[in-house]
């Protein structure tokens, strides 16, 4: 056994001992699982991949006269801002495009500048175009306002991510006769291509499957900074369907993530064009798991092989909200390049990024050895595969 | 002889209903293959070919399509990966027709091997971050 306060004490004196979850799964198959645990503290697991729900939140500042953002239109760099808050609070989604963007009308529409963008340009320290139409009132009077704002001259400039860091994903395949275009990308007719989107034996909660460690409060690397997991994430579902060492055997558990922009950097906070689709984000996130005890490491020591992931049609099943798998294949079989589905053999591709997962988690792992960052223990736990939290379908009440 | 030499033609609009294909293989005794082509009327045209045939016939066949008022270049150095803006997804690699994109190394980087490439653009449609950029 191991406390969060003990691990932490030894990242204060430089005795802690940390490794990524790729080399971990390289020590306790060379070591067996009781003495990886007597030598390890804390593994570092990471992810990099296209998150849509991930958005900014600011605060301008006031202008002279005072301007009141509620109720009015405001744009940045084109694209329109939530006002629904108070005078100057704004907040701005990886998906929002400007009203002009063509989006399908000349399909498939390109998509080549939307929030996902606008964040990687204002965490580069890029200067943006904010207009304002406001309605005035006596103590807000001004009604318009156009100026240049940077992430510099921000009171507060926050990511904050409703659904990222999904545990496990759909395989995406396309049973039609026609390419679509999706958000897991381009899918060719017939079986064409399968595409996958989880950085699997890397991925943070596919390394701690049953939430033992990651819960609210957990300090993570968010975007090249520092965050943390604020809430669990939307769509958040942990009933799913599990093997025996409780890996989900389809989209399971998320987390909803926040952290100071200003910290963060574009390497890990990319623009993203889904040709047909929309723009996104594609986001860095690293996560630490404290290795409390031997059942903490065993989990952490997760292998491709074991982790399956559901074939999915995007053709007719997706759009109609229908989970009839073609197949299950492991993230072994989908790395190797290929797979074989109703026994045809399909080359596989990932949206998920292993080599930035790795650069990450190398990344954490330097912060925590340089004792620049300590692990938090969790306020609150996220709902557990025991519990009976569920996503639910929209059930339709038609007036 | 020449074998597998890739050209791009341009067709400006007044030229787009020329048979040229018909000519190379007719009068210049070339070999072709389609690579892409996007000729319509009245609009200005493309189309990269694959060129099999005598030297001399290639040559004359250039003469004939400058003469015409095509433009024509090499394909060699069309399509080209910005290092900095790829993260290694590997999203493209089973798009790509030709394998001329490929995962490499306990890393997964994503190499893209020009001599493979037949310019048909589909990574260009399919990578998220605009690292493909194709010129002609």
């Amino acid at each position: 056994m191991r406390t969060i306060q003990e691990i932490n004490e030894k990242i204060k004196k430089g005795k802690v001992v940390v490794l990524t979850a790729q080399e971990l799964a390289g020590l306790v198959q060379e070591k067996g699982v009781k003495a990886a645990f007597e030598s390890v503290d804390v593994v570092t697991t990471a992810t990099f991949g296209p998150m849509c729900s991930s958005g900014i939140y600011f605060n301008t500042g006031h202008s002279k006269p005072r301007i009141k953002f509620g109720g009015g239109k405001v744009t940045l760099n084109g694209i329109p801002c939530y006002t629904g808050l108070a005078a100057v609070d704004l907040f701005l989604g990886a998906t929002a495009i400007p009203d002009d963007d063509p989006r399908n009308k000349v399909y498939p529409g390109e998509f080549k500048y939307g929030g996902g963008h606008l964040i990687q340009d204002l965490v580069d320290g890029k200067d943006l175009v904010l207009e304002a139409e406001a309605y005035g009132t006596d103590c807000y009077p001004r009604k318009s306002l156009k100026t240049k704002i940077n992430i510099a001259e921000l009171n507060e400039a926050v990511l904050f991510n409703t659904r990222n860091c999904y545990q496990n994903y759909n395989v995406a395949v396309n049973t039609s006769d026609r390419i679509i275009y999706t958000y897991m990308g381009i899918l060719q007719p017939r079986l064409g291509n399968a595409n996958y989107c989880s950085a699997a034996a890397m991925s943070p909660l596919l390394n701690d499957p049953l939430y033992r460690t990651i819960g609210i409060g957990t300090r993570i690397f968010l975007g090249g900074g520092t965050g943390f997991v604020a809430w669990w994430g939307t769509q958040h579902n942990p009933g799913v369907e599990r093997t025996k060492s409780g890996l989900p055997k389809c989209p399971a558990g998320t987390l909803a993530l926040i952290g100071d922009l200003k910290t963060m950097s574009s390497k890990y906070l990319v623009g993203t064009s889904m040709v047909g689709y929309g723009t996104t984000l594609s986001v860095g996130i690293g996560v630490p798991i404290p290795i409390l005890d031997e059942a903490v490491l065993e989990h952490a020591a997760v292998k491709d092989e074991d982790i399956l992931a559901p074939v999915v049609d995007y053709a007719h099943d997706y759009p109609n909200a229908k989970f009839e798998p073609l197949a299950y294949v492991s993230y072994a079989q989908l790395k190797s390049g290929a797979i074989v589905v109703r026994g045809q053999k399909i080359q596989t591709g990932s949206l998920s990024s292993l080599r930035k997962a790795y650069e990450i988690a190398d990344t954490l792992k330097k912060w925590i050895n340089a004792g620049k960052f300590f692990l938090s223990e969790p306020v609150a736990k996220l709902p557990g595969a025991g519990s009976d939290y569920k996503f639910k379908a929209l059930k339709e009440r038609p007036l | 002889m020449i074998n597998g030499v890739k050209i791009v033609i341009h067709f400006p609009k007044d030229l787009v209903d020329k048979p040229i294909t018909y000519h190379l293989v007719k009068d210049f005794d070339l070999e072709f293959n389609i690579l892409k082509a996007e000729v319509n009327p009245d609009e200005e045209g493309i189309m990269v070919l694959e060129l099999k045939g005598k030297k001399d016939d290639y040559h004359k066949a250039l003469e004939y399509l400058k003469k015409t008022g095509l433009k024509v270049q090499p394909l060699s150095k069309d399509v080209a990966m910005d290092r900095d803006k790829c993260v290694d997804c590997t999203i493209c690699v089973p798009l790509c027709p030709t394998e001329a994109l490929v995962v490499e190394g306990a890393q997964r980087q994503v190499k893209f091997v020009k001599e493979k490439c037949i310019a048909c653009g589909i990574c260009l449609k399919a990578c998220p971050y605009g690292a493909m950029t194709i010129q002609f």
